[in-house]
């Protein structure tokens, strides 16, 4: 329910260790609606969402990544910064921050404050935010907006990695995502253009 | 531990560096009280007898304007997500941010309080009196002031509600402050007693307000 109004209901899905799943629909079918709520961002009117052989103590929230269109980084501290405090702050298996900026393709611009980066560069600080802080599950919401080929190629591999450990990823998308990934489409199916 | 220190390490490089909150909050208080003294008229009887109310209005008025960022700014760049989705009890990460505002927005205003005092004709006692009840008050500024910025962002453009939410919760920390002030400064009350009031007004706000913002913060995921 988002404002009085149901989004949508009778979903029901599973996703098992070292697979994605890939949310697709039309805009404002509540892609980012089902993200937020297994986020636990939003509550849910009805059901559950429930992570099995997660840590015991931990609610899911506390063991997900939530990828969300805005990026949660502050322009007035650098791209370091911005990146140390993610993996300080929220809890987990911390990593180098070194490493993660390699792998985004940041590193040469760790001194510049936030306020300067582009769109795609913003990104890929986001994307290094999942990198510093092991956490199972990856919540993203158009991971791939703004990213340029190589990059969704380079977002794509990491991603791999990431199941290949055995984590989850639940993303919604409008494109491909690059790695294999079972459906789930919320809302009426797609009618055809007469 | 190491996640607060994060925390409050980052907000306060937030609020120190350029476009940052404690600036705004200093300027605006040095406006007032510098303002003061050309609008009463060189009346230095009456400027010494109004000179604790002026500091503490102008500080309470400064401390309320950077307050509705509070949350607010990261509510609309999304890092309130990451707040909550934290392995870090929301109660501790609330107090935490209020210590941060409180260290950028309410230290800085004591420690030029005793230049200010100098325009208002307080001499050095006075000064002293004035600066030790901010030190006691303004925590509890703060700490009151957050209920209503977590409100702030519940409601959107919530900002003029903040006011009228947080003024009132804040209307006892003056009275007391200027109480204890001006009774250091002319008497014949005893400093002791609103001081004391006043200290305990900031302790019941430390266990107030986490707990009260971090309710309506949970209550904004709609």
């Amino acid at each position: 329910m988002r404002g009085g109004r149901e989004v949508f209901c009778g979903l029901d899905f599973a996703v098992s260790a070292g697979t994605a799943l890939a949310v697709t629909g039309r805009n404002g079918a509540g892609k980012t609606s089902l993200l937020r709520l297994i986020a636990g961002l939003l509550p849910a009117a009805d059901g559950k969402v429930v992570l099995h052989g997660g840590e015991g103590e931990l609610t899911l929230a506390e063991q997900a990544h939530y990828l969300g269109h805005r990026d949660a980084l502050k322009p007035a501290l650098t791209v370091m910064e911005n990146l140390l405090f993610f993996r300080d702050f929220p809890g987990g298996t911390m990593s180098d921050p070194e490493t993660a900026l390699n792998a985004v393709g940041l590193n040469a611009i760790a001194h510049l404050p936030a306020a300067y980066l582009s769109a795609g560069q913003r990104r890929r600080l986001s994307i290094a935010r999942l990198l510093v802080l092991r956490r199972p599950l990856w919540l993203l919401d158009e991971p791939t907006a703004a990213l340029d080929a190589a990059g969704q190629t380079a977002f794509a591999g990491l991603m791999a990695h990431h199941l290949a450990e055995g984590g989850l990823i639940v993303a919604a998308t409008h494109g491909p995502l690059g790695i294999p990934a079972t459906t789930l489409h919320i809302g009426p199916a797609i009618e055809a253009v007469p | 531990m190491s996640a607060l220190a994060a925390l409050l390490r980052r907000d306060i490089r937030v609020a120190l560096r350029v476009g940052g909150g404690a600036l705004i909050g200093m300027l605006f208080f040095l406006t007032v009280v510098v303002l003061m003294p050309f609008a009463l008229g060189p009346d230095l009887a009456l400027l010494r007898r109004l000179g604790p109310a002026i500091l503490w209005l102008g500080a309470m008025l400064a401390s309320l304007l950077t307050l509705d960022r509070l949350f607010l700014a990261d509510s609309e760049d999304g890092s309130l997500d990451l707040l909550v989705m934290s392995r870090t009890p929301l109660e501790l990460t609330c107090a935490t941010k209020a210590v941060a505002h409180w260290l950028t927005a309410g230290v800085p205003l004591i420690v030029i309080t005793p230049a200010l005092g100098l325009l208002l004709n307080l001499d050095l006692l006075a000064t002293a009196a004035v600066a030790l009840t901010l030190i006691a008050g303004t925590p509890a500024l703060t700490f009151t002031g957050m209920i209503g910025a977590a409100l702030a962002v519940t409601l959107h453009r919530g900002g003029l509600l903040l006011a009228v939410i947080v003024v009132p919760l804040s209307i006892p920390v003056l009275i007391f402050g200027v109480a204890a002030s001006t009774a250091a400064i002319t008497g014949p009350l005893s400093f002791g007693t609103p001081f004391s009031i006043l200290c305990a007004l900031s302790l019941a706000s430390f266990v107030i307000g986490p707990f009260a913002a971090a309710a309506c913060l949970r209550q904004r995921m709609d």
